[in-house]
């Protein structure tokens, strides 16, 4: 983009800007303030808050289907009261367990890691740091989060009626999901779940068009796109995969909903079921799985992108050092996302795929390894010789990377067809995805919660909470899950209700109950985050210093509780790239962006 | 009540947990918020070795508790290919996971904050980053070279003398076809299927069906060292034909037939004596979520000698004569050990 168009853009967001600060003379209605708010800031609050209920929903549904595997022989009465017909004589019917590690999966992915995630950080982040007013379209970004929510609202109904939610996976395989006959989740509570679905991918769109032209077209006077933080870089990716997949997602969705309502037979053919032979012929079981996945797979990178971005920008600001490779970090970003695209059909291995082209999907799959190497690589230089500030953010950003790495060595297993084969839908899988895709990018996001809090809301969140958070957090997450591998390498498949008629697998028993106990200890640890979270908004340590991390990108320039508008003069200017931590000159150990260039001193 | 006075409990412990955090925080703003900052973060870097060294020590532990919970040697001769390919991948990605666990924790601790430290400005290298882009791309061609050896030879053509046998999910239990004297599956309907006397919808217009015998207790009857080949697919849903001992998985989708060959190497008993499990059984497992008794849909695999399974084969009736014969009820004949083994709740 030309200079010009910077500028120019510039003076509308500028003058759009000024008109809005005349407005706000008067004080706004709590319901404009704070529910229908078009305020970036208001809304990415909105998100969190939002994917922080579903956080808690999705890990208690864990916390209940871990009794039933580390316990199958005990019974629970309290779940009973809880869920009624689901737990008779306190003991978990299959088909509510089923239907648990389905909403299990869909909220986690979907409503926590995708909405709660990028709907945060994008919306908080993108027009502060790139220096803008607002979102390209306000009104649209404040659209996205209520369709988010009508999204959730339908999800949350799906919950109470008679025939339970959805009940084949996150995945939710036709026919499984396809036929009423086939389950008893496959009946209301999966049209639900599809109208839920498509107003999630709705959102979605609506979010994602908006971060990618804000970022393309709002940046400040001299923001050029090799001076974003890389934190930008990585929501725009986010976004880009997100507008790019989730209407191939929606395709299948509608395909499914004529399926299951008007007779179609795309996913269905020649079934035998409930007694009767049903009139389908022709259709595709596996053509779902094709439509999902290419959903499915670059999902796992809208989920993974925002931590790797915010794990960057943290470790550099604690590190006082530059990222290492900057360059190296941005083209790694756009590798991943190109061959997230391109690599779909890795889950589906087994399906009977040709094997031709199974194998080139092996050689893609496993060249996804090589960016994320340079990745890990280049966070590993960035902390040596540093100078290390261990916050709690820090942590959380540290133990992303450790996670990181573990679980995607774990994907060069899964990657590999030849390997797949034993592997595929073993716990090997599930531990796989939960420490790279389930733990790590949670820990993107609290690492990003503690960073930015004070941005948010003026207060600080406290340090002690937040190391027992990060320690009892960290060493949970690998106790949980690397004994898993062992379950999987052993042939264990996942989703099952109960091992103990196995000879193959009812040696794990013992190993169960452990894990389950462990995941009850880190649940209930969650919860010293969220009231750490909810009570330091009104009583956390005030925020006196405007930039407390002593950061130098833009964000930090606007004042304390900054209102609609972000910054209450002129829009600061950008000389530097984001990452100068450097002697300034006067004994600081940061320049920030808006710093001109010194005499003699060379842009990067 | 009692739940009443646990949440009570739970909730007590919270604040308390909370107002000593909070208590901390005023402590430290009394003592000099730098000087326990300094404090904290060397306690921290210290916390963070510690955590490494009793990670390592517990992967150690909990390899030593669960190695021999593993699967025994591959049942089958391609699976031992496939044990080879693994533990290669294992010292490869075990290898990369130490050095940099290890180098990120280290230099947590090496390079932590304190007062006379200044970070190092070093923004890039080209040497190092093509160092470390190179490295892991000639890792990974090393591994999709073996790994596509082994994978074009796992899903390859079957040999022309392998056996071919039929399997077929259903919810939830397997269905297992035999071709009877004339070595062929006949063609089948799936409209023409009936639970009580046609569960897989033969056609009986085609005298292949004539003889084929059907096993409907999910027991999949093979000879060692006799490559077999199996012809896979589903009445209903998708499942999914897992064979952990043989190290083989296949998918089971309604309308399409799906294939997967092995060749047994161990008998049922020769496994019995080395896993010196009296017990022992080949099981199939289904992999694919297909329902409410997905964890129950289980079959098993008996590997035999030719001499043994002749003998059992001769005992067979054909479906064709157990379900038009007005005597004999339908279905399995005697043995019914695996599936009905598994009760549904």
């Amino acid at each position: 983009m030309s200079n010009e168009a910077i500028i120019h853009g510039q003076e509308v967001a500028h003058g759009h800007a000024t008109e809005h600060h005349d407005h706000e003379h008067h004080e706004q209605h709590f319901i404009w303030k704070y529910i229908f708010s078009q305020d970036h800031k208001i809304i990415s609050r909105q998100f969190l808050v939002t994917g922080i209920f579903w956080a808690i929903i999705g890990a208690f549904f864990s916390l209940i289907f871990r009794l039933q595997l580390g316990f199958p022989d005990t019974t629970f009465p309290w779940m009973e009261s809880i869920l009624g017909e689901w737990a008779k004589g306190g003991k978990l019917s299959p088909e509510f367990y089923y239907a648990l590690i389905t909403m299990h999966g869909t909220i986690l992915v979907f409503f926590v890691l995708t909405a709660g995630l990028s709907g945060t950080f994008a919306n908080l982040l993108i027009p502060l740091q790139v220096g803008a007013r607002d979102m390209a379209s306000p009104f649209l970004n404040m659209l996205s989060y209520w369709f988010f929510f009508a999204s959730s609202v339908f999800m949350f109904i799906s919950l109470f009626v008679q025939t339970g939610p959805a009940s084949g996976g996150w995945t939710t395989y036709p026919p499984l999901s396809a036929l009423k006959e086939a389950s008893m989740g496959s009946g209301i509570g999966m049209d639900l779940w599809l109208i839920g679905m498509a107003l999630f991918v709705v959102s979605s769109l609506l979010g994602g068009l908006n971060y990618i032209t804000t970022v393309l077209n709002m940046r400040t006077k001299g923001m050029t796109m090799t001076r974003l933080p890389l934190t930008i870089w990585a929501l725009f990716f986010t976004a880009v995969l997100g507008v790019l997949s989730f209407p191939v997602l929606f395709s299948g969705f509608v395909l499914l909903i004529f399926d299951r309502n008007f007779g179609t037979s795309f996913y269905l053919s020649e079934i035998f079921i409930n007694g009767r032979a049903l009139p389908h012929i022709g259709g595709s079981a596996i053509l779902y799985q094709h439509l999902f996945w290419f959903l499915g797979h670059p999902e796992v990178y809208i989920i993974m992108l925002p931590g790797m971005g915010m794990a960057s920008e943290i470790i550099a600001v604690n590190s006082r050092k530059p990222i290492f490779g900057y360059l190296a970090m941005v083209i790694s970003l756009i590798s991943i996302t190109l061959l997230a695209f391109l690599v779909w059909a890795h889950h589906m291995f087994v399906t009977g795929m040709s094997p031709f082209l199974g194998s080139i999907f092996v050689l893609l799959t496993l060249l996804i390894a090589v960016p994320s190497a340079v990745k890990v690589f280049n966070w590993i230089t960035t902390i040596w010789r540093g100078n290390l500030r261990f916050t709690p953010a820090m942590l959380f950003a540290l133990g992303f990377v450790s996670l990181f790495i573990s679980g995607g060595l774990t994907g060069i297993f899964l990657g590999n067809s030849a390997l797949d084969i034993h592997l595929h839908d073993t716990y090997f899988v599930v531990a796989h995805f939960h420490i790279v895709m389930g733990v790590s990018a949670f820990f993107g996001m609290f690492a990003g919660i503690y960073h930015w809090f004070p941005k948010m809301f003026g207060r600080f969140m406290n340090n002690t909470l937040g190391y027992i958070h990060f320690f009892i957090t960290m060493a949970g997450a690998y106790l949980i899950f690397w004994p898993m591998h062992y379950e999987g390498i052993a042939g264990m498949p996942r989703r099952y209700y109960d091992y103990s008629a196995w000879e193959s697998f009812k040696q794990f028993t013992t190993l169960n109950t452990f894990i389950s106990i462990i995941a009850a200890i880190v649940f209930f640890t969650q919860f010293i985050f969220v009231i750490n979270f909810f009570v330091s908004i009104w009583r956390g340590r005030k925020l006196t210093n405007p930039n407390p991390w002593g950061a130098t990108t833009l964000e930090w320039t606007t004042p304390i509780n900054a209102g609609h508008g972000n910054w209450p003069g002129e829009i600061p200017e950008v000389h530097r790239w984001a990452y100068d931590y450097k002697d300034d000159g006067h004994g600081g150990d940061f320049i920030p962006q808006t710093v001109p260039l010194r005499e003699g001193e060379e842009g990067h | 009540m009692s739940g009443f006075i646990t949440i009570a409990l739970i909730f007590l412990v919270f604040i308390i947990i909370y107002q000593i955090a909070k208590a901390s925080e005023y402590a430290s703003v009394i003592r000099g918020e730098e000087k326990v900052k300094v404090q904290t973060n060397r306690t921290i870097a210290w916390l963070l070795v510690i955590f490494f060294l009793l990670g390592m020590w517990g992967i150690w532990k909990c390899h030593m508790l669960l190695q021999d919970k593993m699967l025994p040697v591959s049942a089958s001769v391609q699976g031992v290919q496939y044990d080879l390919m693994f533990k290669m991948t294992i010292w490869v990605t075990g290898i990369t996971f130490f050095i940099t666990q290890a180098m990120l924790f280290w230099f947590c601790f090496k390079y932590q904050s304190t007062e006379k430290r200044t970070s190092f400005f070093y923004p890039h290298n080209n040497k190092l980053e093509v160092l470390w882009t190179t490295v892991p791309a000639i890792a990974m061609a090393a591994l999709v070279a073996v790994g596509l050896k082994n994978w074009m030879a796992f899903t390859s053509e079957a040999p022309k003398d392998a056996a071919i046998v039929e399997v077929v999910g259903k919810q939830f239990n397997w269905l297992i076809r035999y071709p009877g004297h004339d070595g062929v599956l006949g063609k089948r309907d799936f409209r023409k299927i009936d639970d009580a006397d046609n569960v897989l919808g033969l056609d009986w217009n085609d005298k292949d069906n004539m003889d084929d015998i059907i096993m409907q207790n999910g027991e999949l009857h093979l000879v060692v060292n006799k490559p077999v080949k199996l012809l896979i697919g589903s009445r209903d849903v998708i499942h999914d034909v897992g064979l952990p001992h043989f190290r083989m998985k296949m998918d089971a989708v309604p309308g399409i037939v799906t294939t997967m060959w092995f060749t047994p190497q161990y008998t049922s008993d020769e496994m019995k004596k080395i896993t010196g499990n009296e017990n022992f059984v080949y099981e199939i497992s289904c992999d694919q979520v297909c329902g409410k008794g997905h964890y129950s849909m289980r079959g098993t695999v008996i590997v035999q000698t030719q001499a043994e399974y002749d003998a059992w084969m001769m005992k067979q009736p054909t479906y064709y004569s157990s379900s038009h014969a007005p005597a004999v009820p339908a279905g399995a004949p005697a043995k019914t050990d695996s599936v009905k083994a598994v009760t549904m709740k």
